[in-house]
């Protein structure tokens, strides 16, 4: 049976970060065992096109009350594939953020900006065949945290992904280009220097609608069967 | 060749996107706290669990998944060597934030052994606020002891850390019921695995 591409560690940031003060004491302080792939690692839920609903990639319908949600509608596409550029068809993709004015809708955010009652803030889809997804959403403000004194987290869109087996899972944020909030975030940069831009999306022409909405490109990329069999 | 994209916090406020059935947001959940129907091959069981932070806290703001085979060792992936039980979806999700305690809950049905020499066993992720890259563990049970002893995985762990992957039975009225507490720091830090 294939083996799946092990985990890139220089990709990934460590599992304990003091600038991001929670992380002390909620990073184990052992790190992970090596152990040998089985079939529980080669294998991984399938969710198919029954998980979705008709307006889960509309974030700008699927919370509508009684008008259209507050903000900038956007456009937020991209592709998922594995190391070897292969697409990962059938994916779940689930997303959630913040409003256009930085509040979620979480029960327990305390921040004092307005909600939007035309806005839930979260959505799925599953990609298409060549791992293409699409999100219609409203961009997300900035807001206050309390890691440290007069601290903001850049605007970001929160992704779960499932790939082809649960090794490929991924918990994510995607961030927009230009942020000024970016150099001063210690949650993006706990990512390893090399691999941060990879968070960050791109502004694009093409996927931008006229007269409707900017469109933003964020490709990911999961663990995949590697390419030489093992075994 | 495309490098793999990093991970990144769950956060706090996951709740209403992961888990909000569970969290009554009114939303329907792709996967939730229980696995099994009526018609699930196995034994009907509990696991039930709380986190443990580094000063002793539990965690109320985790999200727990599961992912196994049905009570024949089969798993609903199509990968499966040991051929697949599509009925079974094998995934479980719970966050920490609904039940007392801050525990997590799955109503399941005790995996099967899947083959490759393994015991039966549930593979664990965990995500928190707090933890940049999400962690994998595994849950044995406790009256497979001797099976344990040649696991390959279990194997690979060092002998006096293992304990910390085997959930302990107790028998209820309502059922079988295994606990599985996790410990992210100190003397009883649960083995988190690079798989």
């Amino acid at each position: 049976m294939t083996a799946f591409s092990p985990r890139d560690w220089s990709a990934h940031p460590p599992l304990v970060h003091p600038d991001y003060g929670s992380t002390v004491l909620r990073g184990p302080g052992q790190p992970p065992v090596k152990v040998p792939a089985t079939a529980s690692e080669r294998t991984g839920p399938v969710f198919g096109g029954a998980s979705i609903g008709s307006l889960d990639a509309d974030l700008t319908r699927n919370g509508r009350v009684n008008g259209e949600p507050l903000g900038e509608r956007i456009i937020v596409c991209g592709r998922v594939s594995d190391e070897a550029g292969r697409p990962v068809a059938g994916a779940l993709v689930e997303l959630w953020q913040c409003n256009a004015a930085g509040r979620y809708i979480h029960r327990t955010d305390q921040h004092d900006a307005p909600l939007d009652p035309n806005f839930f803030g979260a959505g799925r889809c599953v990609t298409d065949g060549e791992g293409r997804y699409r999100f219609l959403t409203i961009r997300p403000g900035a807001y206050p945290w309390g890691n440290h004194h007069n601290a903001w987290r850049p605007a970001h869109i929160h992704f779960s992904l499932f790939g082809a087996s649960i090794v490929s899972r991924l918990v994510t944020q995607m961030y927009f280009p230009g942020d000024p909030l970016l150099p001063l975030d210690p949650i993006f940069n706990g990512v390893p220097e090399g691999a941060r831009d990879r968070l960050v999306a791109r502004f694009d022409l093409d996927v931008t609608e006229p007269g409707f909405a900017l469109g933003y490109v964020f490709d990911i990329v999961l663990r995949g069967p590697a390419q030489t069999p093992m075994e | 060749m495309p490098r793999q994209t990093p991970s990144q916090t769950v956060g706090p406020f996951f709740a209403y996107g992961l888990t909000p059935g569970q969290y009554g947001y009114g939303h329907a959940d792709v996967a939730g706290p229980v696995l099994r129907d009526g018609t699930t091959p196995g034994e009907a069981i509990r696991i039930e669990g709380c986190i443990y932070d580094g000063a002793g806290k539990t965690v109320p703001d985790a999200v727990v998944e599961i992912w196994q085979a049905d009570g024949q060792g089969r798993y609903a992936s199509q990968a499966a060597a040991a051929g697949a039980n599509t009925a079974f979806t094998g995934f479980g999700r719970c966050g920490t934030g609904t039940l007392p305690g801050d525990m997590f809950v799955f109503e399941t049905v005790k995996p099967g052994a899947p083959g490759d020499g393994q015991a039966p066993h549930a593979t664990l992720v965990l995500f928190m606020r707090g933890l940049l890259t999400h962690l994998f563990t595994r849950i044995y049970f406790s009256d497979d002891a001797a099976l344990h002893t040649t696991d390959p995985v279990l194997a690979a762990v060092p002998d006096a850390r293992r304990h910390t992957l085997v959930a302990q039975r107790r028998d209820t009225p309502q059922g079988p019921v295994y606990r599985f507490d996790i410990h992210m720091q100190g003397e009883r830090e649960t083995v988190f695995l690079d798989i």
